[in-house]
């Protein structure tokens, strides 16, 4: 149901590949991670002055292939010459050296820091011993080139998203760098941000930077860049111009196979209200205000997300909601029953079933086998324990056969947890989360960073929830996704919810621009 | 670390690797022991000897090796089930030092005309109420307000050891004794028995040994001990499952100043049958468990045989006292060099060292 | 008003070990290293210090050699943690261990020996006239000189130099730190190295100002003290000096209240109650301040590891 949207792309004079000197040059890239090929034999060639877009799914190799280049990594195998000279990076610092700067899809930057330390930290030119004050000057003056505002005295957790994004392109610019490797940037901008991020990557490549931009989104990489390098698995698919090529035979090249949508929506039956919150507030960590009067409901067999960019009282809202943080005025109603600050535990045990944002620092314990992780929450229920005990063999048994209806892949349920892959450890929460028979699902990002596959599957299983009549509250910063595939969508920003709209009648730009508090 | 080395990171660790790799390093810090002793020139070999004859070399160091290990081992079991929760108690110490001032009060004050049966018991309870009661507080402070529980646990330490102090100068000094800063004699009804033709106060070894395998129950197949792991290994995640710190990381402090106060008891109604200067009742046993829980790798059952290899070390700490001159503080540097052989040796067990060339020679030999 | 000059004088005098500890080990701390070896190390140093002061009669020789032996010490731990990433509780507790045992092995012979030379006072010309604070604060051994200047440089280089930026976003962010291209690994060595130093110098005090002779675990806890000054002074040097100047008060009133025939053994566990009282103040400070321990403190860091 959602178009491409091809942006307006503003052409550059076109450079012969070839003629122009070679800047980068990456041969035969091998990179294992513990007995995962991350890059298998992976070339590339960079040229000045050109925006090379690096395209893949998630775990297709390409920030392992940027990290070596960046130094972060060392490859097994392989070489790279810069300037035609064969070269050995073996820290961000060699790279910075040789001109190759990075701004990370997550801003790497110190929160506790000012703008100028941050900065300062990586300018080889500003004495251990000086002042990171010193800088300022030369921080505005860039800044003014590019048409960016900054404040070099503002502390980095002050600032939003696409103002940290900034902040790093101005750390790699200042350090003359003449290569810019950008990670998924784009992931949490707004469309007029994205505009504004590519006339900036256009000027700086009409000035002879060359631009490596990492991508998952075919139409940016078709909107922006000079030449396409599509990454599968670890090794080249094929490069491309982007003249060359549509966006069906693009996303053949990255997938391996066509992009079929089996997710589908399913038109909603709903009756009973499940959850309430009533002007609801919560404090941050911080002790500030996060959620500021925040009212809604979510009705049986409704799927009713939130989008917003990421740091607007979302987890808080979600913490408080699942007992997990406390309310600091404002009541929460589950089912009919005033659940205002009750334990974890006990909405756990009514039906309040949670998929956390950070999976493995909240939604597993690492060190714990699988099956203890599946028995998380229910290890304590007279199923699986008597008054004092736990009833292994019972929760092994019961855990062989969540690992089959979830085909998780384990070689057993009694490894580790911590061994499992990304996509594996959210098949994992989802059958711990649904095996306790919910009546709401609270889940946060719950796609976030997986492929293809793991995603359809994760929405299918949401999906099929909903039928069975379960209620829903997602946690979205993917608004094409929750466009797909919920019943109502509420945007929120700086703690209130900026509306609430069924999903026929949202307009994505509209929702966009709320979403940064235009509207 | 070097560029030429690489970790690569181990997916399992079979039992004899982590056999081989304790007993490694355990080898190691004593020979970094020699190399010291030798410099001050002092025969490593010679003391060496000493200790492990003194030790393990007739029946009678048995029999002391033994009753070094019954405190030291009530001690780690307790401290194997903290450390499980990732909590540190440093305190055993200390809480051992109150379980031995209650069993003094009792044997002295409260129960001295009472049968054995009636004060043995009593001892014992009063002693594990006292020990838990001291390690109530470092355990209350840091669930509730997460104060730094090593540091509280540290300083009780010091305060108990300025109680027991208090007590032999002041109040609770004997009548019969010449003036020495101690108690009087228990009354004959709260010693423990013995082991006939040895000195080995056997109630508290059978309470020992109890509480290491009752542990290793409570750990692997109990509700609680499902929520000690789940905090232990990721106090996030636990909170989210529902599961409360602060019951876990107070319960888990009690029982371990409980077994600790046990151990306090035996020390002084086995063995010394009065109150003496504190640093005499206990000797460091509080500290020395924390290596004998890190050396069972938190196994409560392994823990049985390394409180017997470091009371041996405690025994052979007094035989090189007497025979070489040396103080007996020397133990604590070898306390202190085998955990510090014993945990930088981990990264073995999680990582495969791999020298590039090495591995590329080895894949060759393969194909 | 002679007794308040007195008051602050042994303030300061029985201060200044606490506060050179403090000062270490916000700096380790700071980078995020958790060395719970300040008491082995001070031993160390109260050892060597007096060793070297003993045969060499040159006091200033005492306490260069008991900072390098503290520096050496503390790099066991830096290897131990920083590089094999072992445990730094564990690390810190073996260290202090160590600093007991080996310390009473080395100077075994040097037990209650009288100190031939002392480090003299020498009074500020002008700054110890003025009133009150003078002589309480101006007229001392080189030593506490040493621990002011310290205070005033560790603070400026904390917050306003680079390498200070350095310091607090490889304790607060070590992966972004290290894409900035700081090398978090130098910096860690370098901060517990620092800590180790002036944990020797502190122990160098004791024996050679303070006491001055050498015991057998004469630090007597204050290794622990600083550790939980640390927590009160919120990672700040400045504030440090206020933590460990109480302490030094508190050790001060015990000897006049022993005068007044309170029992010593009572009045020896005050400074322990009065360190978990203080460390309850720095958690509730944390809160309501908003300044936590450095976000990295105890994760040891490496490079090669990728997050699922």
């Amino acid at each position: 149901m959602l178009k491409l949207k091809l942006i307006e792309k503003e052409k550059s004079p076109k450079i012969e590949i070839g003629k122009a000197r070679l800047l980068v040059e990456m041969r035969n890239i091998v990179k294992k991670f513990y007995r995962v090929v991350a890059n298998d034999g992976i070339s590339l060639s960079i040229y000045p002055g050109q925006i090379h877009a690096l395209l893949g799914e998630n775990g297709a190799g390409k920030s392992t292939l940027m990290n070596i280049l960046y130094g972060v990594y060392r490859p097994d195998e392989g070489e790279i010459y810069v300037s035609g000279r064969k070269v050995s990076i073996k820290s961000p610092k060699d790279a910075m050296r040789l001109g190759i700067g990075m701004v990370h899809q997550h801003p790497r930057l110190v929160e506790a820091l000012s703008v100028a330390e941050n900065i300062s930290l990586s300018l080889t030119d500003v004495g251990v011993f000086a002042s990171p004050r010193v800088i300022k000057p030369r921080i505005m003056e860039l800044a003014r080139k590019y048409g960016m505002k900054v404040n070099p005295d503002a502390k980095i957790w002050q600032l939003s998203y696409s103002e940290r994004q900034r902040v790093e392109l101005l750390r790699v610019l200042m350090q003359n760098a003449k290569v810019l490797i950008l990670d998924e940037p784009t992931t949490m901008l707004t469309s007029s941000e994205k505009k504004e991020l590519f006339s900036m990557l256009r000027k700086m490549a009409s000035e002879g930077k060359a631009v490596i931009f990492i991508t998952h989104k075919l139409e940016e990489a078709l909107s922006v860049s000079d030449i396409i390098t599509v990454l599968r698995k670890g090794r080249v698919a094929a490069q491309v111009a982007p003249e060359e090529v549509t966006v069906e035979e693009l996303a053949r090249l990255m997938l391996g196979y066509e992009m079929i949508s089996t997710v589908k929506r399913e038109p909603h039956r709903y009756d009973g209200v499940v959850l309430k919150v009533e002007n609801l507030h919560v404090l941050g960590d911080a002790g500030v205000p996060m959620v500021k009067g925040v009212s809604f409901e979510v009705r049986q067999g409704e799927i009713f997300t939130i989008c917003g960019v990421a740091g607007n009282g979302q987890r808080e809202l979600v913490e408080a909601i699942t007992g997990l943080r406390k309310v600091a005025r404002g009541k929460v109603f589950f089912l009919g029953r005033d659940v205002t600050n009750t334990s974890p535990r006990l909405l756990a045990d009514m039906g309040v079933a949670h998929i956390p944002e950070d999976r493995i620092h909240v939604g597993i314990v690492p060190d714990m086998s699988v099956a203890e992780n599946l028995a998380l929450k229910k290890y304590r229920s007279p199923e699986f324990s008597t008054r004092f005990t736990v009833m292994y063999d019972k929760i092994y048994e019961w855990a062989r056969s969540l690992i089959k209806q979830y085909s998780i892949i384990a070689p057993s349920e009694k490894i580790p947890a911590k061994h499992l892959s990304g996509g594996n450890i959210q098949r994992l929460i989802l059958a711990r989360e649904f095996s306790g028979e919910p009546r709401l699902m609270v889940a946060v990002n719950p796609t976030y960073g997986l492929d293809v596959a793991a995603t359809n599957f994760i929405l299918s299983k949401l999906l099929e929830a909903k039928k069975r009549g379960v209620a829903v509250l997602m946690i979205s910063e993917d608004l094409e996704q929750a466009l797909k595939v919920s019943d109502k969508i509420a945007v929120m920003y700086e703690g209130q919810l900026k509306g609430i709209f069924p999903v026929e009648e949202a307009d994505i730009r509209e929702i966009e621009l709320m979403m940064v508090g235009v509207k | 670390m070097p560029s030429w080395i690489k970790l690569v990171r181990r997916a399992d660790v079979t039992r004899t690797t982590v056999i081989a790799v304790t007993a490694a390093s355990f080898i190691f810090a004593f020979l970094l022991a020699s190399i010291i002793f030798f410099w001050q020139g002092i025969n490593p070999v010679a003391a060496y000897h000493d200790i492990f004859i003194s030790a393990f070399g007739s029946l009678r160091g048995l029999y002391f090796t033994t009753l070094k290990a019954i405190p030291l081992l009530l001690c780690a079991v307790g401290l194997i089930l903290v450390f499980k929760a990732n909590v540190w108690n440093i305190g055993a110490e200390g809480q051992l030092l109150l379980g031995a001032v209650a069993a003094g009060w009792v044997a002295l004050y409260a129960l001295p005309n009472a049968p054995s049966f009636v004060v043995i018991p009593v001892m014992f309870i009063l002693g594990a109420v006292a020990g838990a009661a001291w390690a109530a507080i470092p355990g209350f402070l840091k669930g509730k307000f997460n104060v730094n529980e090593i540091i509280v646990t540290l300083m009780m330490n010091y305060i108990a050891y300025k109680i027991v102090e208090y007590l032999i100068y002041g109040p609770w000094r004997g009548a019969g004794s010449w003036g020495y800063p101690i108690t009087d004699e228990f009354p004959e009804t709260a010693q423990l028995p013995l082991i006939p033709g040895t000195s080995i106060h056997y109630p508290t070894l059978v309470l020992a040994i109890l509480s290491s395998l009752a542990m290793y129950f409570l750990l692997s197949r109990t509700k609680f001990g499902f929520e000690v792991k789940a905090v232990g290994y990721n106090v996030e995640a636990a909170r989210y499952a529902g599961i409360s710190f602060f019951k876990v990381c107070f319960v888990t402090m009690l029982i371990s100043g409980a077994l600790a106060g046990i151990a306090g008891v035996g020390e002084v109604a086995g063995l010394h049958h009065r109150l003496i200067y504190p640093w005499s009742i206990s000797s460091g046993y509080g500290f020395s468990a924390i290596i004998v829980a890190w050396l069972a790798r938190l196994h409560p059952i392994a823990a049985i045989f390394m409180s017997f290899l470091l009371g041996g070390l405690f025994v052979g700490g007094y035989a090189i006292q007497v025979s070489m001159g040396l103080s007996y503080s020397v133990i604590h540097l070898f306390n202190g060099l085998i955990l510090i052989c014993l945990i930088a040796s981990e990264i073995l067990l999680n990582y495969q060292i791999v020298l590039p060339r090495g591995e590329l020679k080895w894949q060759r030999l393969k194909s | 008003m002679a007794a308040t000059e007195e008051l602050i004088r042994v303030a300061v005098e029985a201060g200044t070990p606490l506060l050179l500890a403090t000062l270490g080990e916000i700096y380790a701390e700071r980078s995020g290293v958790l060395n719970l070896g300040v008491e082995g190390m001070m031993l160390m140093g109260a050892a060597t210090g007096f060793m070297v002061t003993f045969v060499t009669h040159n006091p200033l020789l005492g306490v260069v050699a008991a900072a390098v032996v503290g520096v050496l010490l503390s790099l066991v731990h830096a290897f131990v943690s920083i590089t094999l990433r072992a445990n730094q509780v564990v690390s810190g507790l073996a260290l202090t261990m160590i600093g007991l045992g080996l310390s009473s092995l080395i100077a075994r012979k040097f037990v209650g020996l009288p100190l031939p030379v002392r480090i003299p006072t020498i009074p500020i010309p002008g700054l110890s006239q003025i009133p009150i604070i003078g002589p309480g604060f101006f007229n001392h051994d080189p030593l506490v000189y040493f621990s002011y200047a310290c205070v005033a440089i560790l603070w400026y280089v904390l917050y306003k130099t680079k390498m200070g930026a350095a310091i607090r976003a490889v304790g607060e962010n070590p992966a972004a730190a290290d894409a900035m291209g700081v090398n978090v690994f130098l910096v860690r060595y370098l901060c517990v190295a620092l800590g180790g130093g002036l944990a020797g110098i502190a122990g160098a005090y004791l024996s050679l100002v303070y006491a001055p002779m050498w015991i057998e675990n004469m630090t007597a806890g204050r290794g622990w003290i600083a550790i939980a000054l640390v927590v009160f002074a919120l990672w700040d040097p400045l504030r440090a000096m206020i933590g460990a100047y109480l302490f030094g008060g508190l050790e001060a009133a015990q000897f006049t209240l022993q005068a007044r025939g309170i029992d010593p053994s009572l009045l020896g566990m005050l400074p322990y109650i009065a360190t978990i009282i203080v460390l309850l103040i720095g958690v509730k400070e944390t809160l309501r301040k908003r300044i936590g321990a450095p976000a990295a403190l105890c994760k040891p860091y490496y490079r090669e590891e990728r997050t699922l």
